[in-house]
């Protein structure tokens, strides 16, 4: 089962689901998804009996605030790579799914609709390993995974200010008295 | 004693107080088990049989700060871990003695610019005897710097200089 044939799967089970299918096959493609229906995508994904991705091996945020494309690098007699994909809003969430017994990978994208307060619906109830990637998504980037039912600060202190990995964070001056200039 | 045993007739050696203090202290510096990073991995090889640490007598790891006398720093300090450094610190019985080991902990190393959680050099949470330089140092340095703390106990005096009179 290749890529497409597992986009395909999604799109009989949940029409109108997938908004968008990028990458080259050979740089994890991935398909991007709305985010209201990203529970119910996921459900199925897990659940059909011929996809079973039962692991999601990550969470990730991105920040696309002052990105820029690049000019690929091109060899001599190699076809350009397709063009990247506009981000269609700040923050988007990366999962990383894996079907252990048909050893089948994929990357499900959700754009987050609100730049300013970015959330997504978690997926706890799904997969239980969700959890901490999702603290930490929350803890680094600040994205609200609604639902979540011990939304902490995973990996910096409790009483941190802001999400560092953003890219308009601002670096701390000083902490309980420790100067960090 | 082996060959020694026998040898000597019966004697009487004179020293300082100073000296004789300073010299069982110096020979018993043990350190705290404190790795917080890569530079633990240099510090555990110092600490094992090739270049043995125990050779001058601060070989004895202890799992507890009441134990200890020396603090090596080895590796990066975070905010979040600084709390617990200044209070294992405080914990330590006198005289006790900090080197901070390899880059990080001296002032920040690789993290001192985009490091937002990385304290820049532990020496702004607890005071600092020794550092040595490096990432992560090499073992020989982490020995010359073990000595230094040693040169450094050697001139200490435990015998009170004259108090001026009110």
């Amino acid at each position: 089962m290749d890529f497409d044939a597992i986009a395909d799967r999604i799109e009989t089970r949940c029409p109108g689901a997938v908004l968008g299918r990028f990458g080259a096959p050979s740089k994890d493609p991935y398909v991007r998804v709305a985010p209201a229906r990203l529970v119910e995508v996921m459900q199925v994904l897990r659940d059909d009996a011929e996809l079973g991705f039962e692991m999601v091996v990550s969470i990730a945020g991105v920040d696309w605030q002052r990105w820029e494309p690049r000019a690929p690098r091109v060899k001599k007699d190699e076809a350009p790579p397709p063009e990247p994909e506009q981000p269609p809003r700040r923050f988007d969430v990366v999962y990383h799914l894996l079907a252990v017994h048909r050893n089948l990978r994929l990357v499900v994208r959700c754009a987050c609709d609100d730049d300013d307060a970015p959330a997504m619906p978690t997926l706890t109830g799904l997969y239980p390993s969700a959890d901490w990637h999702e603290r930490e998504t929350w803890d680094l980037m600040g994205i609200d995974f609604t639902g979540h039912p011990d939304q902490r600060r995973i990996l910096c202190c409790e009483d941190w200010v802001g999400h560092p990995l953003r890219k308009d964070y601002e670096f701390p001056k000083e902490y309980h008295g420790i100067s960090a200039e | 004693m082996g060959v020694l045993e026998n040898t000597f007739d019966e004697n009487v050696l004179t020293t300082t107080v100073d000296r004789i203090v300073n010299w069982a202290r110096r020979s018993s510096v043990w350190p705290m088990t404190f790795g917080l990073a890569c530079c633990a991995i240099e510090m555990m090889a110092v600490g094992c049989a090739h270049h043995d640490m125990d050779r001058f007598g601060a070989g004895a790891f202890r799992a507890t700060p009441r134990q200890s006398d020396l603090m090596i720093v080895a590796g990066t300090v975070t905010f979040k871990m600084a709390e617990a450094i200044r209070r294992l610190y405080e914990q330590m019985p006198d005289p006790k003695y900090v080197l901070a080991m390899g880059a990080c902990a001296t002032g920040g190393g690789p993290y001192y610019k985009y490091g937002y959680h990385v304290v820049k050099g532990v020496d702004r949470v607890v005071p600092v005897d020794v550092y040595v330089p490096g990432c992560p140092p090499r073992p020989e340095a982490l020995i010359d710097g073990l000595m230094a703390i040693q040169a450094k106990i050697d001139r200490e005096r435990v015998i009170r200089k004259r108090s001026v009179s009110a």
